[in-house]
């Protein structure tokens, strides 16, 4: 298990690397530029600028020079927010998408699994019916609308919560926006489980638990819930990369000062730098929890072996 | 809904034709999934068919009823026409004397100080509620004109949008593209990620890791440069829109087969198999493709959402279809901005958006609980 976890963590160096290289030129063939400004600048403060960032040099330097800078940790200076270097901007605004992530992630895991899992019990009665059919439109609402709906009922009609913002970080400005991420993950959580869980419930070992006449919650538990829980674990490294990244909607409607919106706000004027940060970001969320993953696959079905 | 079951199976199909009857016979015993096939089937033809039917198009603007509340009743209402015509009248430069409506006609006395040019008719053919305006007798030398003509009466059961477009014609439209999206994207996920997943779990090692790291790097490339990119080099294309579409929804798809394939691989009937002496692939379609379908179907019903909801980011950045044409998803965003002064332009999109994933949901239960080849 120590070699293939150092094994993967060396295999990391390439994959990040193909990713910075690939995502680096594809960006410059895209048109337009950092300063390229509704309206345009002046030539000469154009050609300053242009020499102030090195964007001048041929694109074969600037791709070894930032190369060369990423290593020692330096992600440049953004070209949109002045006086900001790109680690600053994610180091100030991570926090905030980690923490509020984390907890959605952790209501969309035990929320889905656990209403997944009672859907699949009490399989085609009213109750499995009526949980899926919310988890239905938990998919199919898109953030765009559950979140002005949260605001609006919540803030604004029985004004119990607050409409956005992250004032002294307390649970009550989390909860709408935590909502807003975690919903339709849950419901995907609790689809996964539920069709799994039904197939699991139908295997020889756990007839032969009942057999043994083994307490329900433990059967149910202990022994269908772990082959069960594999496609759910599957589907919780991208969930979670997503999640803990942020959220450029959910960010905006509820005004976080997270890093989701660089995203969104990165691309559109085309702060090159800001964008291999959120890249480089979101490459290492992804490898390390698709590394996570494969771990806890072996630890839920022992026959998975990493050889 | 025949064509879905054999797309997923063709493996089955292949083996014998016994076990697909056999799937076939089951599904056709799942009421809910049947009802489900039913309305997809009704929403498909309501969509594709619908256009043929109203006198609307989707791209046809009304400038007199924009904005305008869902209504059974026909548009304009008769209190209201008095007033249309005030304002026809004064742009005409004309003083309305009468004015009265008749079931589908209205006649009106119009006067000036000066003698009426007959064309002043087209003043009232040019507002969208009188058509077809006559003079029937002139008086006073040409300053006092009777006219008659007909009212336009106009149907918008589900309102209009901010251009004054008729929601039903332009919810029947998008219904075309975000369908065909839905169903052809998630398609090529489907078989990209599945086949994908399969081999690199079943082979695994080295083939495994370089297959899962080519995923992480397909993951984490700036999905709007990719974009704007391929836009460039290929032109807006509807050819595009599924290529990228699929090629970002298989990933998610490929993970959670190779994960199933992982625990398959190691199970007693796949050693039966390799002792058999059959190949790699025929076990990989034979036996490990059928026993993932469970997660993989119920990962279908989550990927058509997601993926006719990503076409209206598409569209945001210059990619999907472009006004006039417009998809549910395009529909729904747009919608979502004006949820508070005009609910309907939400509601609607979203109602039709919502039934079709219920029956889909339906149709994927059903087809799992027909495919599991452990269930039998």
């Amino acid at each position: 298990m120590f070699h293939f976890v150092l094994r993967r963590l060396a295999s990391a160096v390439p994959t990040l690397f193909i990713v910075v290289t690939i995502s680096f030129f594809l960006m410059r063939f895209a048109p337009g530029g950092p300063f390229n400004l509704e309206r345009p600048l002046p030539p000469a403060t154009m050609e300053n600028l242009m020499k102030a960032y090195h964007l001048d040099q041929p694109l074969w330097n600037q791709y070894l020079q930032y190369l060369k800078n990423a290593v020692t940790g330096d992600f440049g200076p953004s070209y949109i927010y002045k006086d900001n270097t790109i680690a600053e901007l994610i180091g100030k605004g991570l926090p905030y998408s980690v923490e509020l992530g984390f907890y959605a992630l952790l209501l969309a895991l035990v929320g889905g699994v656990t209403v997944g899992t009672i859907a699949a019990l009490r399989q085609n009665s009213f109750l499995d019916f009526l949980i899926m059919s919310v988890a239905t439109i938990g998919v199919t609402v898109p953030n765009f609308v559950v979140g002005p709906v949260l605001t609006l009922i919540f803030a604004v009609l029985l004004s119990l919560l607050p409409a956005g913002g992250w004032g002294d970080g307390s649970w009550r400005f989390l909860i709408l926006p935590m909502i807003a991420l975690a919903l339709p993950q849950l419901a995907v959580f609790a689809r996964l489980t539920r069709g799994s869980m039904i197939e699991g419930l139908h295997t020889d070992h756990i007839r032969t638990a009942r057999a043994y006449g083994l307490p329900p919650r433990t059967v149910v538990i202990t022994h269908a819930m772990r082959g069960a829980l594999l496609p759910v674990v599957s589907y919780l490294a991208p969930c979670a990369a997503a999640l803990l990244t942020g959220s450029a909607v959910v960010e905006t409607i509820f005004t976080i000062p997270g890093v989701g919106r660089y995203f969104v706000l990165g691309a559109i004027n085309r702060d090159y730098t800001l964008v291999m940060g959120t890249v480089v970001l979101v490459a290492i969320f992804v490898i390390v929890f698709n590394l996570v993953v494969d771990i806890l696959y072996g630890l839920l079905d022992p026959r998975v072996r990493h050889d | 809904m025949t064509d879905i079951s054999a797309t997923i199976i063709p493996p089955e199909e292949s083996k014998g034709r016994s076990l697909f009857q056999l799937a076939t016979i089951r599904f056709r015993r799942n009421r809910a999934a049947m009802a489900g096939c039913v309305v997809l089937f009704l929403i498909t033809i309501f969509s594709f068919f619908g256009p043929y039917f109203i006198n609307h198009t989707y791209d046809q603007v009304f400038p007199s009823y924009v904005t305008i509340p869902p209504s059974l009743e026909a548009l304009p209402k008769t209190d209201t026409l008095g007033d249309v015509m005030a304002g026809v009248a004064s742009r005409a430069k004309v003083e309305l004397k009468e004015f009265a409506v008749d079931g589908n006609t209205f006649t009106a006395t119009v006067h000036s100080d000066q003698t009426i040019d007959p064309r002043t008719t087209r003043y009232f053919d040019r507002a969208n509620e009188f058509d077809d305006t006559k003079v029937t007798a002139t008086e006073d030398d040409g300053k006092t004109l009777k006219l008659s003509g007909n009212v336009n009466r106009e149907y918008f059961f589900f309102g209009t949008d901010a251009n004054g477009r008729d929601m039903l014609a332009r919810i029947m439209l998008g219904g075309q593209i975000s369908l065909a999206v839905g169903f052809l994207a998630s398609l090529v996920s489907l078989a990209v990620g599945v086949t994908y997943g399969a081999i690199s779990g079943y082979i695994g090692g080295r083939v495994d890791n370089v297959m899962m790291r080519l995923i992480e790097i397909l993951y984490s490339l700036p999905f709007v440069f990719l974009v704007v990119v391929l836009v460039v080099f290929f032109g807006r294309s509807f050819i595009l829109i599924f290529l990228v579409i699929g090629a970002v929804e298989w990933l998610d798809m490929a993970r959670i087969v190779r994960g199933q394939t992982l625990a398959l691989k190691r199970r007693e009937f796949i050693g039966a198999a390799q002792a058999l002496g059959l190949t790699d692939w025929q076990i990989i379609r034979r036996h490990i493709i059928p026993n993932t379908i469970g997660p993989v179907i119920v990962f279908v019903t989550v990927v058509v959402p997601k993926v006719i909801l990503l076409e209206s980011f598409l569209s945001f950045l210059g990619l999907g279809v472009q006004a006039p044409l417009t998809s549910w998803g395009a529909l729904i965003s747009e919608g979502a901005n004006k949820m508070q002064s005009a609910p309907w332009l939400l509601i609607f999109p979203a109602i039709f958006f919502v039934i079709t994933l219920f029956s889909l949901n339906f149709i994927g239960d059903g087809l799992r609980d027909a495919l599991d080849p452990k269930d039998r």
